[in-house]
C-alpha cells in the first residue's frame, strides 16, 4: 500500500498551531507517511514533527470555512490546529486518522526510520540471556540455562532460553508448560545474591474446577527450595478473583498439592480496569474548574493513585519475603505478563542495586517486559484518549514506570538515572522511531526481523551526547535495600506526566539547574583541592620552602 | 515541681504510631518537659516534650500489658506509651492534666527559659525587628501617608499597635469616628505600600453597619484611603468572609459596606470561613492522615471531606486578588472581615509575600509576621491556646498561613530564602511558649507582661541558627525578574503538606532529602573554598602564582545547631541541649547521660529505611503458629543489610 493514497492534501498554508504554554505558530502543515508537520519556515520557531503513532485521537470542529483539528496525543499532549478551508480540514482530518491506526506492523515508522548518528554499540546486542547467565553462574550453580522454547514451542510468549533448577529437565518443564496458562511455566526472575532466595515469575496453573495437580510442577518449584525451607506464592489477584478462574479451567496452587509454600493474594487490578482509570486521571487533570472538591474527587474516583500503591506495596511484599524473611518467592497472576511483571521488576528496584544504574534497568526492562513477554503492542496501541471501546489497551508499563517513579522520589539519591528516563520510556512504548517495543514477545520480533530491520532504543539512548539528559545529578551509589513507603501520604501524582502539559515548569527547571550547578561546582572544587595538595607535597619534598625576603 | 508526683518511671513501652513497633524505655517528667529514654539499643533515641505542646492527655483502659497513656501535640506529634504499673500512669496523667493548664502568664516556659545570654543580648534579640524602619522601607510617611499618635496610649483601640499609619487627610475626628464605627475599634489603617504605583493595602474590621446604619467619619476614612492614590479612581473593599456569614452579621448590627454610602468603592466577597470552620477541618484532616494502614480511596476522601486544602485555596485566592488589585490595577484595598485579626491577617500578610520579594527572605518574613501577626493583634494566646482558656478560641489561623507560604514554595523553589525547615521551626515555637514573641494576643497585653524585659525573642534564635533554614537554591536574581509572584491556582497545585502534619513520623517521609543534601554541599563548597585559599597562600610561599578564586566568600564560623532525632531528616528541632544542661542535674541525677552516639553499629540502612515500619503485608505469623525463626526477625525494626 502506498502511503499517498491516504493523504489527500499534503500540504496546507496558514496553518496556526495552538499548544499550552507555547507561543501560537502559523505556518505550513505537511503530511508525510509518518509525519505531520508545521513549519513556520521562520528561523527562531521551533517546528513541530508528530509521528501519526503518537496519535492518540482527533476532533474536527468547523466555525464557517476555518476548520479546527485537535489533536490527542499518546503522550497526553493535547494541540490546536486551525486550517483554513473545510475541504482541506477534512482531507487533513481523514488522513490523520488512517495513518495513526495503520494495521500492519510492517508499515510502522520503525521500518523506515534512518538514524542520522552511528550506531557504536548495537542495543540488539546488549542483553544477551548468555551473558547474564554467566553473571548467575558465577554466584550458583543450582540453576541452568534450557533451551527447550527454542523455536517457541513449548511457550509462545516466552523467549528461547530460561533459567530453570539444574534438576528439572526439559521433559518435566513441558508438561510443567503444559499446566500453566499460556504454557509459561515457572521460571527464574532473580537470584538475591546476599542470601541465596530467589523470585520466579509464571501464570496461573490450571487446575480447573477438578483441581487438577501436576506432579513436575510441584517438582518445579520445590526445586528452588533449600531443605527444609519455605517458600511463598504471591497470587497478585485476590482470593476471590483466583476461585472464580477455576471455573474457565485457571486457579491457584492448592495447599494440599504445595505444602511448602504460603500463597498471598493480592488485589492488583486486571488491565481493562486500569485503561479505564488511566482515562478518568487524564481527564480528571485536564478539568480546568479550578476547584479543589472537583479535582479531589475525580482523582479518587479515576482510581490511578490507589492502583499505584497496590503494585507497589505488592512489590515490597515480595522484596519483603526474600530479603527479610529469607524465604523463595513465586509470583504470578492470571496470564503472568501484566500484574506479574509489575511486581517482578519493582521488587528487583527494591532489592538490586544494579537495577538503579542506566545499564541496569535498561537489561531490567529488556529482562523483565520484552523477553518476559508483556505484549507491548497490544498495550499500548491506543493511550488515555481513545475513543473506542478498549480491547487489550492498558497502561501497565506506564504504572510501573509510576512505581519506579515513586521510589525515585523517596530515594532519590540512590539512582543512577532521572525522571527523564522515565518519561522517554513512557513516550517510546507508545510511538517511537524504535523497534523495541514493537511486537507482543520475542517471537513475533523474531519474526518481524526488528534487530535486522529496525534501530534499537538501546542503541541511541546509551549514546554519550542523549545520557547525560537521563543522569541523576544527586546519584550516590549504594548497595542497599531500598524500602519505600507506601502510605497514601508518601505516594504523588506523577506530575512530570500526568501534568506534563498543563503547567509551566520553568521555574522548577531553573530551580534543578541551580541544584545541578551546586553539585558540579563541587566536583571542581574537591578536583582543584586534590591538584593544589599535590603540588604543594611535590614542591614540599623537592625543596624546603623558599626564604622569604 | 509540688505537680509532679512520679518523676521517673521505668519499663514504659513507646507504641509506634503507624506499624506494630514498639520500644522500651524510661519516662521522665520534669517541670517543663516529658521527657522518654530509650533503653537498650545502640541508638537510644530520645523524645523531649514540653509540655506547651501537648494539647492533650487520654488515659485509655488497662490491658495485659499496661495502662495506655496517649499524648496528642499541637505540633502534630502522637506519641502512645503504655505504662506497666495503672498507678504511675495516673500519677503521670494527672500531673500532666495540671502542668498543661498553665493558669497565668508567669507559668509559661518562656519566663524561665534561659539560654545563658546576658541582659544586652537579650535586649539586642527583640530589637532585631523594627516594624518603623520597616514602614520607611515601604516609604513611609509620604506626602499621602503619616503616622499618627492617635493610638499611642491604647485609647482609640486596645489590639491595635501604638503606631499607626493613616492618609494625611485623615483627621483625628474622623479616626476616632471611623473607630467608632468599627468592630472592636479597629478603624482602616496602612499595613502596606507598594511604592511603585503608590497603591496602599489597608487593614480594619467590619463595619458596625447592620440592615442601615451608616457613618459620615467612615465613609470620609474611605475616601482619604481612595484620594491618597492618585493612580486609581477607587479602591477595593474586600471583605473576605463568605457573603451568607456577612448578611447574618447584619442581624447582630455588624455587616459590611453599603456601595451606594461610600463613593468610588469597588466591594468584593472572598468566601474565606470561620475560625470554627477551621479548626474543624483541621481535625477532621488529622484524623484521615492518623488512620493506621489508610487506603488510598480513604486518603482522597478524607482530604476532600475535611475541606482543608479547599481552604488553603480560598485564602490564596483571595491574597492574589488582592495583589492583583495593587500591583495590576494600582488601586488600593482595603481588607476586612470580622474583626480583622484572622482572615484579614493571612490575606494581608500573604498579599505583602506575592508583591514583595523581602518578604521572601528570612529577615523578612520575620517582620512580615512581625507587622501583620503579632501587631496588629492575631490573637495566638487564643488561637494556640495557651492557657487554655476557651476552646472555641483554638483554630489553625496562623498554621494555614505557614502552609500557604509553603504552596508558594513548591511552585517557585528559587523565590524563597528560606527553607520548608525555617516554616516548620516557627509553628514549633508559635506552640512552644519558648520565647516571647507570640505570648498573649495583642502588643498591650504584651507589654504589660513586660516579655522585653522578661522573655527572648524567637527572631534572635533563629537568625543565630540561619545556616539551618537556608533554602540552597535560594537566587535573589529571581527577585529581579519575579518581583511579584503569580502562581496557579490550578487545584492540582495544593498539595497535603506531609512536612508539616507528618513531621514525626519517620515512615512517611522520603528516605533520602533532596533538601538536606544540597544543603551539605552548600556547606562542603564553602569549606572547600577556604580550603583552596589557604592551599594558594602556601603555595605562594613557594614562588607560585596561582589564578584567583572565583567566588569568594570568607570561611565563616559556623555553629550548626544540634539535630537530634530528625523531625523530618535533620530539620533542626529546639536546642536540646541548653534543656537539657539546665535540667540534668535535677532530674537525672547521676544518671546523666550522654549524647547518642552516632554510629549504629555495623549497620547500615538507608536513612531509616525499613520494611516493617511501613507493613507492606501480612507475611507476619504466615506458617501458622509454628515458630519460624525467619518470621521472628521480622520484628527487628529496621532493614539490616552488612556490605
Amino acid at each position: 500500500m502506498e502511503f499517498a493514497e491516504l493523504i489527500k492534501t499534503p500540504r496546507v498554508d496558514g496553518v496556526v498551531l495552538h499548544r499550552p504554554f507555547m507561543p501560537t505558530v502559523e505556518g505550513t502543515l505537511c503530511l508525510t507517511g509518518h509525519h505531520l508537520i508545521l513549519s513556520s519556515r521562520q528561523d527562531n520557531t521551533e517546528e513541530l514533527w508528530l509521528l501519526h503513532a503518537n496519535i492518540d485521537s482527533i476532533e474536527k470542529r468547523f466555525v464557517g470555512s476555518l476548520g479546527t483539528i485537535i489533536v490527542k496525543c499518546k503522550d497526553l499532549r493535547v494541540i490546536q490546529l486551525d486550517i483554513p478551508g473545510m475541504e482541506e480540514c477534512l482531507n487533513i482530518a481523514n488522513s490523520i486518522e488512517a495513518l495513526s491506526t495503520l494495521d500492519s506492523v510492517s508499515l510502522m515508522y520503525p521500518f523506515f526510520y534512518r538514524p542520522l548518528f552511528e550506531v557504536i554499540e548495537d542495543g540488539w546486542q546488549l542483553f544477551v540471556a548468555e551473558e547474564s547467565f554467566k553473571d548467575l553462574e558465577s554466584m550458583t550453580d543450582e540453576w541452568r540455562l534450557s533451551e527447550v522454547n527454542k523455536d517457541f514451542r513449548v511457550c509462545p510468549s516466552y523467549p528461547s532460553f530460561l533459567t530453570v533448577p539444574k534438576d528439572i529437565d526439559d521433559e518435566s518443564l513441558c508438561k510443567a508448560a503444559s499446566f500453566r496458562h499460556g504454557g509459561r511455566f515457572p521460571v527464574l526472575s532473580y537470584y538475591h545474591k546476599k542470601n541465596g532466595m530467589v523470585m520466579m515469575r509464571a501464570a496461573q496453573p490450571l487446575i480447573g474446577t477438578n483441581g487438577r495437580r501436576c506432579k513436575e510442577d510441584e517438582k518445579l518449584i520445590n526445586a528452588t527450595l533449600c531443605a527444609g525451607k519455605r517458600g511463598y506464592i504471591i497470587d497478585t489477584r485476590t482470593i476471590a478473583v483466583a476461585q472464580q478462574a477455576k471455573a474457565r479451567g485457571g486457579g491457584f496452587e492448592q495447599e494440599a498439592n504445595y505444602p511448602q509454600w504460603r500463597r498471598i493474594h493480592k488485589a492488583i487490578e486486571r488491565s481493562n480496569v486500569l485503561q479505564d482509570s488511566l482515562i478518568k486521571l487524564v481527564e480528571a487533570c485536564n478539568d480546568q474548574s479550578h476547584s479543589m472538591d472537583r479535582w479531589l474527587s475525580k482523582l479518587e474516583a479515576s482510581n490511578w493513585q490507589s492502583n499505584v500503591k497496590e503494585i507497589l506495596t505488592t512489590a515490597c511484599l515480595a522484596a519483603q519475603c526474600i530479603d527479610r524473611e529469607g524465604a523463595s518467592v513465586l509470583v504470578h497472576g492470571t496470564e503472568g505478563t501484566d500484574s506479574t511483571l509489575q511486581v517482578t521488576s519493582l521488587a528487583q528496584i527494591i532489592l538490586d542495586p544494579t537495577c538503579r544504574t542506566i545499564r541496569g534497568f535498561e537489561a531490567l526492562i529488556e529482562r523483565e517486559w520484552l523477553q518476559a513477554g508483556h505484549p507491548f503492542q497490544q498495550r499500548c496501541a491506543q493511550s488515555a484518549y481513545s475513543n473506542g471501546k478498549p480491547r487489550s489497551e492498558a497502561p501497565v508499563f506506564l504504572l510501573f514506570l509510576d512505581c519506579v517513579w515513586q521510589i525515585l522520589r523517596q530515594f532519590p539519591c540512590s539512582f543512577q538515572f532521572n525522571e527523564n528516563l522515565l518519561i522517554m520510556l513512557f513516550e517510546h512504548a507508545y510511538a517511537s522511531q524504535f523497534g523495541t517495543f514493537l511486537g507482543n514477545c520475542v517471537a513475533e520480533r523474531v519474526k518481524l526481523q526488528l534487530s535486522q530491520k529496525t534501530v534499537s532504543l538501546w542503541s541511541w539512548v546509551n549514546r554519550p551526547q542523549e545520557l547525560q539528559r537521563f543522569l541523576n545529578p544527586l546519584y550516590e551509589p549504594n548497595n542497599l535495600v531500598i524500602w519505600p513507603s507506601v502510605a497514601p501520604q508518601s505516594l504523588l501524582l506523577w506530575e512530570g506526566v500526568f501534568l506534563r502539559w498543563n503547567r509551566s515548569t520553568k521555574c522548577l527547571d531553573e530551580a534543578c539547574q541551580e541544584m545541578v550547578h551546586i553539585i558540579e561546582y563541587n566536583k571542581e572544587l574537591q578536583n582543584k583541592v586534590n591538584s593544589l595538595r599535590r603540588q604543594l607535597a611535590q614542591l614540599e619534598t623537592e625543596d624546603g620552602p623558599l626564604q622569604t625576603p | 515541681m509540688e505537680h509532679i508526683r512520679t518523676p521517673k518511671v521505668e519499663q514504659v513501652k513507646l507504641l509506634d504510631r503507624f506499624s506494630n513497633k514498639s520500644v522500651t524505655g524510661t519516662l521522665h517528667l520534669t517541670a517543663t518537659h516529658l521527657i522518654f529514654v530509650e533503653s537498650n539499643s545502640t541508638s537510644a533515641q530520645e523524645i523531649w516534650i514540653l509540655h506547651h505542646h501537648i494539647a492533650s492527655v487520654e488515659k485509655l483502659s488497662l490491658t495485659t500489658s499496661g495502662c495506655p497513656l496517649l499524648i496528642q501535640c499541637r505540633n502534630f506529634r502522637l506519641v502512645h506509651f503504655v505504662i506497666p504499673r495503672e498507678r504511675d500512669c495516673h500519677d503521670i496523667y494527672s500531673s500532666l492534666l495540671r502542668l498543661l493548664r498553665p493558669v497565668s502568664y508567669d507559668e509559661l516556659y518562656a519566663f524561665s527559659y534561659n539560654p545563658k545570654q546576658n541582659d544586652q543580648q537579650r535586649e539586642e534579640g527583640w530589637q532585631l525587628i523594627d516594624l518603623a524602619a520597616e514602614f520607611e522601607r515601604m516609604g513611609v510617611p509620604c506626602d499621602q501617608w503619616q503616622l499618627t499618635d492617635v493610638n499611642r496610649e491604647y485609647k482609640v483601640c486596645k489590639t491595635y499597635p501604638r503606631d499607626l499609619y493613616v492618609p494625611i487627610t485623615a483627621s483625628k475626628p474622623i479616626i476616632v469616628g471611623s473607630s467608632k464605627f468599627r468592630s472592636k475599634g479597629r478603624f482602616p489603617v496602612l499595613t502596606y505600600f507598594y511604592q511603585e504605583k503608590k497603591a496602599a493595602v489597608c487593614r480594619c474590621s467590619q463595619p458596625l453597619s447592620g440592615f442601615s446604619a451608616r457613618c459620615l467619619e467612615d465613609e470620609h476614612m474611605l475616601q482619604a484611603i481612595s484620594k491618597a492614590n492618585h493612580n486609581s479612581r477607587y479602591i477595593y473593599v474586600m471583605d473576605t468572609r463568605p457573603k451568607l456569614n456577612a448578611l447574618a452579621n447584619r442581624a447582630a448590627g455588624k455587616g459590611y459596606e453599603n456601595e451606594d454610602n461610600y463613593s468610588n468603592i469597588r466591594f468584593q466577597f472572598v468566601g474565606i470561613e470561620n475560625i470554627h470552620v477551621m479548626r474543624g477541618s483541621l481535625q477532621k484532616l488529622l484524623e484521615v492522615v492518623g488512620t493506621r494502614s489508610l487506603s488510598m480511596t480513604d486518603y482522597l476522601v478524607g482530604l476532600e471531606n475535611s475541606g482543608w486544602l479547599r481552604h488553603i485555596k480560598a485564602i490564596m485566592d483571595a491574597a492574589i486578588f488582592l495583589a492583583k488589585a495593587v500591583t495590576v490595577e494600582g488601586a488600593s484595598v482595603l481588607v476586612h472581615c470580622s474583626d480583622g485579626w484572622d482572615r484579614t491577617a493571612q490575606v494581608c500578610a500573604l498579599g505583602s509575600l506575592l508583591m514583595d520579594p523581602y518578604y521572601r527572605t528570612i529577615k523578612g518574613f520575620m517582620v512580615l509576621i512581625e507587622k501583620d501577626w503579632i501587631s496588629f493583634g492575631h490573637k495566638f494566646a487564643d488561637r494556640c491556646d495557651q492557657l487554655n482558656i476557651d476552646p472555641k478560641e483554638v483554630s489553625p489561623i496562623f498554621t494555614q498561613f505557614l502552609e500557604c507560604v509553603w504552596q508558594l514554595t513548591e511552585q517557585f523553589p528559587q523565590a524563597f530564602e528560606f527553607s520548608e525547615w525555617f516554616l516548620i521551626q516557627i509553628h514549633e515555637h508559635v506552640h512552644s511558649c519558648q520565647f516571647g514573641n507570640f505570648l498573649g494576643n495583642s502588643q498591650r497585653q504584651r507589654e504589660d507582661l513586660q516579655l522585653k524585659e522578661r522573655t527572648y525573642s524567637l527572631w534572635a534564635h533563629l537568625l543565630n541558627e540561619k545556616q539551618n533554614y537556608l533554602n540552597p537554591v535560594y537566587s535573589p536574581s529571581f527577585a529581579e525578574s519575579h518581583p511579584v509572584l503569580e502562581p496557579s491556582t490550578q487545584a492540582y497545585h495544593f498539595k497535603f503538606w506531609r512536612n508539616m502534619y507528618h513531621q514525626y513520623d519517620r515512615s512517611m517521609h522520603p528516605r533520602q532529602s533532596i533538601l538536606k543534601h544540597v544543603l551539605t554541599l552548600k556547606d562542603s563548597n564553602r569549606e572547600l573554598e577556604g580550603t583552596v585559599q589557604a592551599l594558594k597562600t602556601k603555595l605562594q610561599k613557594f614562588g607560585v602564582r596561582t589564578s584567583p578564586l572565583k567566588p569568594q566568600t570568607p570561611p565563616r564560623e559556623r555553629s550548626i545547631a544540634p539535630r537530634p532525632q530528625s523531625l523530618i531528616l535533620g530539620a533542626p528541632l529546639l536546642s536540646r541541649k541548653e534543656v537539657q544542661q539546665e535540667e540534668d542535674e535535677e532530674v537525672f541525677g547521676e544518671e546523666a547521660r550522654e549524647d547518642a552516639p552516632a554510629s549504629t553499629g555495623g549497620e547500615r540502612t538507608v536513612e531509616g529505611s525499613s520494611a516493617t515500619e511501613n507493613g507492606y503485608g501480612e507475611v507476619m505469623g504466615s506458617f501458622g503458629s509454628k515458630n519460624e525463626p525467619g518470621v521472628v526477625t521480622l520484628e527487628f525494626g529496621v532493614a539490616r543489610m552488612s556490605c
